[in-house]
């Protein structure tokens, strides 16, 4: 997913490498500039430059307003207000979106509700299968228009919305498409009903994607839904609106209202709503939970994380690196499973460290809508503001910061790949979720002190393994209070499998048979 | 029992821990039969009883969770084989909780009993329908596998001191939890009679942990505390749900509530379909996906 530019040992010159005579490569007191190793002197940048190569925005044709979508039409919002979604690379504005009122949600949950009533409850799974059939085809036939739209929405990197994100999303609705007709088989002795209607809330992070992993399976089993995009990143979801158009999905099916987060509330507290889906903060998805205690509506949330992405001394230690990086450099680490804290193992934390600091030193920052670039844009000042605070926390409380000598754009938001080490458990960078292209490096001696590290956090989203031995794989698997376990592997996702939390990391499952679960009520045959 | 002979009353304490203390405050409150007879005093438990139940589940919870599946489902089959011993006993406070005539009191017995057969079954059996082996476009091997949460807290159905208790407190149970009960308020004796057995049979102390006492003075208690992963609010009073739920949202509870539409007192915990459901069990588990990877 990070592109790789590495370099291997063989381009290190031999005379400025030295090695403390057990083999393990050590490195001057001043780290916090590119690789001495590459005798370029301190403070220099990678020693090779990528020429631009940027992808076209010919593609993406963007309304200079875009309405609602409720009940299959383009509306205004109910007192005509709007807000601006904008570029995070360059701060410059994409287009005004309709600001969706309490009253808006009232109509979005009333055109589902009719919807639910009159089309989609009554057709059969067969010909529900075949709308998103048409939906995900339609995803694929618009990827590059859906990913160039993305990355200039939500400041990701082309490669990434590229490769990942729109294609999962379209895959999403290729594999929930499948069940919508066999739903028999995915709950064995009981009749899989669907609830109704499905407010769904998703972040900023994943706006496609997120998307795809709510909308095709409650569309599967049956439900309608009301979906609020993040307030930054609500063009994709729009775009989406006029994939339904072209799907001639019935009107009132999905209906796609963007507004604030407070607004949120007045979706999930609305009574016409049988079932509530959040992603994004643990701290907002205790105020929806909140939001439906006392009701009978069904609940998924899924939460923020603080991963541990543990290495052995037995693992590939390159492979180790790239998945490092990938696991908290991908996406700018704004992803709620990103393996924000590296557990490694005392005995090579000093080669780990080293190779990580020259691995992260050949990371491109900057132009999302460059093909080359690694690491694009942090999604919004806000966010931007919150990690510069975090990072400050992690020096103040002691812990010693290693960036990269990147140079960033002078517009936009962006923040260097940041590496902290001497990192204690106490530190608020190794407690709080950052969201954000930041590493806490922490250290363990034996399996069991990893597994009571890892796990000490009320967070249990995700955690990554690194070792050659499959049997302790397997050890570490049933001890990590995670929802995920990526062995040898980071940050892969796939539609048939399922994704989602333990303790506060949230509860239900999103992609594969479990993910049908939230969407339909289970009766006697 | 002979006219001459004066009965040897029997001291009903809470079950904590593998042990039968008094609430540590030392309070009671009577227990009366459904015709308004008195029958006992009960214990009046307290937070700190409640905490010290939190405590002796977490302590137990992992050891059972790693116990084999054939192993937990042994046990469980157990509880029914001691309590079909003591059926008589058990039809006699089951008719006087719930006023309830023999015949009736039998079946509803037999059914607690046969309850736990059913439930005990599934603890090897529940992994393999609900987890899978997913078949992701990437060179792994990815599977997906029930867990058990941890620390459930079970607030017993109110009106079914027997068979209700037993239909809520198999599930977590089978999947490998451990729970703290607040019983029915107005109806503990069974379920303290229940514990009897419970610490008669092989389930380990602390994985089952049973307080009798106020509800209102209790649920916010079990509600709020952040060691308690679940809650089953089926005997939560129609008053107190919404401020339980809010309470229990602090710490992400998960919670299991009753069928939208059913009532408590309603319920027919006699109809097996209604109350033997795998997704009771599904309810207390959490699933977890692994990626292996695959390669020479």
């Amino acid at each position: 997913m990070l592109g790789v530019a590495t370099r291997t040992p063989a381009d290190r010159p031999a005379e400025s490498t030295s090695t403390n005579g057990s083999g393990v490569i050590t490195r001057g007191a001043n780290g916090n500039h590119a690789p001495s190793s590459w005798g370029l002197g301190d403070g220099a940048a990678i020693p090779w430059e990528y020429a631009p190569a940027p992808e076209s925005r010919d593609v993406v044709t963007l309304k200079e307003r875009y309405g609602l979508f409720i009940g299959g039409k383009d509306v205004a919002a109910s007192d005509g207000k709007v807000f601006t979604s904008i570029n995070p690379a360059t701060e410059e504005p994409l287009a005004e979106v309709a600001r969706a009122t309490a009253v808006d949600m009232d109509k979005a949950v009333k055109a589902a509700r009719s919807a639910f009533r009159r089309s989609w409850g009554s057709l059969s799974g067969r010909e529900r299968a075949k709308y998103l059939f048409r939906i995900a085809r339609i995803l694929q036939e618009r990827s590059r228009e859906f990913a160039v739209l993305e990355s200039m929405d939500s400041g990701k990197p082309i490669k990434e919305s590229r490769d990942v994100d729109v294609p999962l999303a379209a895959a999403h609705f290729w594999y929930y498409a499948g069940w919508a007709d066999k739903l028999e088989y995915a709950f064995p002795g009981r009749v899989a009903r669907p609830l109704g209607v499905a407010a769904q809330i998703i972040p900023w992070n994943f706006p496609l994607l997120m998307l795809a992993w709510k909308i095709a399976p409650a569309l599967a089993a049956g439900n309608t839904v009301v979906l609020k995009p993040a307030s930054t990143t609500p063009l994709s979801a729009l775009l989406f609106a006029d994939v339904c158009r072209q799907a001639d999905l019935p009107p009132g099916v999905v209906n796609i209202v963007p507004g604030p987060g407070a607004i949120g509330m007045s979706l999930v507290t609305h009574p016409g709503v049988d079932k509530v889906a959040f992603t994004g903060s643990t701290e907002i998805g205790r105020q929806i939970f909140k939001g439906v205690a006392g009701t009978d509506k069904g609940l998924t949330l899924e939460l923020g994380g603080k991963a541990a992405n543990i290495v052995f001394d037995d693992a590939p230690l390159d492979q180790a690196v790239e998945g490092i990086v990938n696991g908290i450099y991908f996406n700018q680490g704004e992803v709620c499973c990103a393996g924000s804290r590296l557990l490694a193992q005392e005995s090579i934390v000093e080669p780990l460290i080293e190779k990580l600091k020259d691995r992260l030193a050949t990371i491109r920052v900057g132009d999302p809508l460059d093909k080359n670039t690694d690491v694009g844009a942090i999604n919004s000042r806000a966010q931007l503001e919150k990690i510069t605070e975090l990072v400050a926390a992690g020096r103040a409380e002691g812990a010693e910061m290693y960036q990269p000598a990147c140079d960033l754009p002078e517009r936009g938001y962006f923040f260097r790949p940041t590496l902290f080490t001497n990192v204690a458990q106490s530190h608020r960078i190794a407690k709080e979720e950052i969201f954000g292209p930041v590493l806490s490096v922490l250290t363990f001696r034996t399996p069991e002190e990893a597994v009571e590290k890892a796990n000490n956090t009320p967070y249990g989203l995700s955690a990554g393994i690194w070792t050659d031995k499959g049997s302790r794989i397997l050890h570490m698997v049933k001890r990590m209070k995670a929802g995920v376990v990526w062995a040898n592997t980071f940050n892969r996702f796939d539609p048939t499998s399922p994704f989602g939390g333990y303790k506060e990391s949230g509860f239900g499952r999103e992609g594969g048979m479990h993910g049908l679960h939230a969407y339909v009520r289970l009766e006697d045959r | 029992m002979s006219p001459g002979r004066i009965d040897v009353r029997k001291t009903y304490k809470l079950y904590i821990g593998g042990a039968f203390p008094r609430s540590e405050s030392g309070r009671s409150y009577a227990i009366a039969s459904a015709r308004g007879e008195p029958l006992a005093n009960a214990c009046r438990a307290s937070r700190k009883d409640l905490r010290e139940a939190v405590r002796a589940a977490r302590k137990s919870f992992q050891p059972w969770a790693d116990k084999t599946a054939m192993n937990r489902g042994q046990v469980l089959y157990r509880v029914a084989e001691l309590m079909e011993g003591r059926r008589d006993q058990f039809v006699a406070e089951v008719g006087a909780a719930e006023g309830l005539r023999e015949p009736k009191a039998r079946e509803v017995v037999d059914r607690a009993i046969d309850r736990w057969v059913w439930y005990a079954g599934w603890a090897d059996k529940i992994g393999q329908v609900l987890g899978s082996a997913n078949p992701v476009a990437a060179p792994y091997f990815n599977f997906t596998i029930p867990e058990p949460t941890g620390v459930v807290g079970i607030v017993a159905p109110e009106t079914s001191s027997l068979l209700g208790l037993v239909s809520r407190l198999a599930p977590p149970l089978v999947a490998g939890n451990a729970v703290v009960v607040l019983s029915s308020e107005t109806r503990p004796l069974p379920a303290i009679t229940l514990t009897e057995v419970l610490a008669t049979s092989d389930v380990p102390g602390g994985v089952v942990n049973v307080l009798t006492g106020v509800k209102t003075e209790l649920i916010p208690w079990l509600a709020g505390h952040v060691d308690v992963d679940s809650l089953d609010v089926w005997g939560v009073p129609a008053a107190l749900r919404k401020e339980t739920e809010l309470t229990a949202a602090d710490n992400i509870k998960r919670i299991a509530r009753r069928p939208a539409g059913v009532t408590d007192a309603k319920f027919d915990w006699l109809n097996d379909r209604a109350a033997e459901r795998p997704e009771w069990i599904a309810a207390y588990l959490e699933m977890k996906t692994v990626w292996h990877p695959i390669g020479v």
